[in-house]
């Protein structure tokens, strides 16, 4: 405990600093100059300056999933708070730990309609993990570092502090991180040994088990992946991953049969409908995974890994919950299955696995033409950035599925996209997050042209800060996952899905200090790429790709794993259901 | 398992529960149980709040809800997950407990109806806690049942306004939460 009081701006950036913060992404405000001008005074937190709240909160949002870190923001009262509700929704969904500190008002015109002021409190209060809105500067330094605590603890997530500007010109006593202890909020980290013991013998007497692994396992960091993949390899069994998950398992490993879900592949969803055994690890049962409920995965028993209780028989009952870390989860069951060993004979399921993969469930025309196939884009991209310790971030979209199916991943914290929320706008912004944590990386946002222009004001902050973010747009002259959906549910009737007066993105990026190309032919996509990866500083490529092009497979609303789409025959022989059509 | 068992739509029966929240008693924590239940489209019977520690500065908040089975576990979840949330116990799951509400009966009417009332009121043991020529106010403790009964018979007898509670329940016994 510090002797001298100290002011509240002063106890803020004290409390940082301690909590092992090293930058914070922000935009200053009149609630919030305490905090800027403390902030000019010293050295050790560094402060990059968005240009617009949102991306502040998306660029912590990369940043924290790339390094395991909480993601700090700082924005104003008013305005400042409300452009940031999109993105602690966005962390919220997606589990990501953020401590957003927004300025407030005055405490004695807190509720008076006052000048920016706006219920930040109320407003945050469900799209966060949790608040606090500090009315005496004796609270402040507890509740800073029990922001951070909430934020990393148990199942990770945004919080805000919400921070009266006369607070913070009031003196008050400093306390250390060790104050942050919150005394009823502790989560369960070890999982019940009975219960580890059941689920590996479940898995050695299971004769076509199924890996099913999360955001829960990014979130509890490369060591858990590491004993993940060695439990699969271990119980040589197939292994899918979640869109938040991708990364958790290597791609190149063949136990991997893609992703699942909505657009994963056929030999994933087949896998999941067909298996005895499902072992979700860190993965939450989403509707874009499952599909129909009461046709998923029907023969199976499950058991579900999970630090958060409310997410265990939620949506799907399980057989076998086991609360607890993933990380301590993995660790005690590859010890308990090293010594029992898997024995099970599992080729016959391998044999099942083999021929749904022969299905190709991937492929597509390849004859090009002259028009660039988005799939190509991506196949390309991955093929050309072997050399380069590439993180990849997407907007939202029918490219965002293509990035997922065509770039593998074999490690964690490399893959950066908003899956729960599905926000358009996250990508680049969190470039610049991702990019700030990894300056020697190279970092490209695969965006599509409608998604880029959401947060395109932060190609500024990337020339500000000379972050070389590599911005890969696959042009397609439409929101394309929209388009897919209007043709495929709503007769072709294209209602507002055309990105009309797209601007020339070649001058774009020549105006925000970046360099830019725009390629349509294929035969020089290769070229296009080597250009943008040894171009210093940002880029925008446009890459023009065929808008005709739709994301297969997918299993559609109200349809079940068995009865995906594979290609654009199946559409007519397949229509929609009624119910199916009021599902997002 | 069925695949009727794993369709979470399928009518399934509905339960009711009363479940206690011990939490920290800070400002916001009614908006924030209360703004879970409306987020996520649960049902709220009844609810009450108090403080029940001014020490540890805990605050008890008594819930009557229903739901499915399966509705219910998600509550008590979703409740044991917010971080000012120190407990979350469902009284109905967890052995007899006792349930009790209080209600304020304003009645007003002479003649006949008023010593009905009055007579009434007796036998419910309410105590009469307010009187002028032609109204009473009726103070009543007891179990929902019996506060509805009482309600029900003040009808045509010139009900005029009620207040109630909500209930408040703990666990029959020695042991505390």
């Amino acid at each position: 405990m510090s002797a001298e009081p100290i002011n509240g701006a002063e106890i803020v950036i004290k409390a940082l600093v301690d909590e092992g913060v090293d930058v914070v992404f922000g935009y200053p405000g009149g609630a919030v100059l305490p905090i800027y001008d403390a902030l000019f005074k010293q050295n050790s937190l560094r402060h990059i300056l968005v240009r617009q709240e949102g991306g502040a909160v998306h660029a912590a949002e990369g940043y924290a999933r790339s390094t395991g870190r909480v993601g700090v923001v700082l924005v104003t009262s008013g305005p400042g708070a409300t452009n940031a509700v999109t993105g602690l929704t966005d962390a919220l969904m997606d589990s990501v730990p953020v401590v957003c500190l927004t300025g407030q008002v005055p405490t004695h015109l807190i509720g008076n309609d006052a000048f920016q002021e706006a219920d930040t409190t109320g407003i945050t209060r469900p799209c966060t993990k949790h608040n606090y809105l500090v009315k005496d500067v004796r609270d402040l330094a507890r509740m800073m570092h029990e922001a951070f605590y909430v934020a990393r603890s148990g199942r990770p997530g945004p919080v805000v502090v919400d921070l009266p500007k006369d607070v913070l010109f009031a003196l008050g006593p400093y306390s250390g991180p060790e104050a942050g202890r919150h005394k009823s909020y502790r989560p369960q980290l070890a999982p019940e040994p009975a219960r580890v013991a059941h689920a590996v013998e479940m898995i050695a007497a299971a004769k076509r088990p199924l890996f099913y692994g999360g955001g829960g396992l990014i979130n509890s960091g490369p060591a858990a992946c590491a004993r993940f993949t060695e439990l699969v390899r271990l119980a040589d069994a197939p292994c899918t991953l979640t869109l938040m998950g991708l990364g958790a398992f290597p791609a190149s490993d063949p136990h991997f049969l893609g992703m699942v879900g909505m657009h994963g592949t056929y030999e994933a969803n087949l896998a999941m409908h067909g298996c005895d055994l499902m072992v979700a690890v860190g993965a939450r049962f989403d509707d874009r995974v499952t599909g129909r409920l009461n046709a998923f995965s029907p023969g199976s028993q499950k058991i579900h890994i999970d630090i958060d209780p409310s997410s265990i028989n939620k949506n799907v009952r399980v057989d076998l919950p086991i609360i607890g870390d993933v990380g301590h989860a993995m660790t005690a069951m590859v010890e308990a299955g090293g010594r029992s060993g898997f024995s099970a004979d599992r080729s016959a399921w391998w044999r099942q696995i083999e021929e749904w993969r022969a299905r190709d469930c991937l492929r597509y025309d390849k004859s090009c033409r002259g028009v660039i196939k988005p799939q190509y884009a991506i196949e390309r991209l991955f093929a050309l950035t072997r050399d380069h310790d590439v993180y990849v971030t997407t907007e939202v979209g029918q490219h965002q599925m293509w990035a997922a199916q065509f770039f593998k991943f074999d490690e964690p914290g490399h893959w950066m996209t908003s899956g729960g929320l599905g926000t358009m706008g996250y990508g680049l912004p969190a470039a610049v997050g991702v990019q700030v944590a990894h300056p020697e990386a190279l970092v490209v946002d695969i965006a599509g042209e409608a998604s880029i222009l959401m947060n395109i004001q932060e190609m500024s902050t990337a020339a500000q800060y000379r972050l070389p973010v590599k911005i890969f747009i696959l042009n397609n002259q439409y929101m394309g996952m929209v388009r897919q959906w209007q043709e495929l549910l709503h007769g072709g009737r294209y209602s507002e899905s055309y990105t009309a007066a797209l601007p020339d993105f070649v001058k774009l990026a020549d105006a925000f200090g970046a360099s830019g190309r725009r390629i349509e032919d294929p035969a020089e996509l290769d070229g296009a790429i080597r250009w943008m990866l040894k171009t210093p500083g940002a880029v925008i490529l446009d890459v023009a790709v065929d808008p005709k092009e739709n994301c297969f497979p997918m299993i559609p609303s109200g349809a079940a794993h068995n009865e995906m789409l594979l290609g654009p025959t199946d559409e007519a022989e397949r229509p929609v259901s009624e119910e199916g059509m009021v599902l997002v | 398992m069925t695949v009727e068992e794993a369709d979470v739509l399928t009518v399934a029966e509905l339960e009711r529960h009363t479940i206690a929240v011990l939490v920290d008693n800070e400002p916001g924590i009614l908006a924030r149980v209360v703004g879970l239940f409306s987020g996520r489209g649960y049902n709220i019977e009844s609810l009450t709040v108090a403080e029940v520690d001014r020490r540890a500065a805990l605050s008890r908040i008594t819930i009557v809800t229903s739901g499915t089975r399966m509705i219910i576990e998600q509550i008590k979840a979703q409740l044991s997950r917010l971080v000012p949330v120190h407990k979350v116990h469902d009284l109905s799951d967890e052995g007899p407990f006792v349930e009790r509400e209080m209600m304020l009966v304003k009645v007003a009417g002479k003649g006949e109806a008023r010593i009905e009332a009055l007579r009434l009121a007796d036998i419910f043991r309410a105590r009469v806690i307010d009187s002028t020529i032609d109204s009473f106010v009726f103070e009543m403790t007891g179990s929902a049942e019996k506060l509805n009964a009482f309600v029900a018979l003040m009808e045509p007898l010139g009900l005029v306004e009620i207040s109630r509670t909500g209930a408040v329940a703990i666990s029959r016994g020695a042991t505390g939460l």
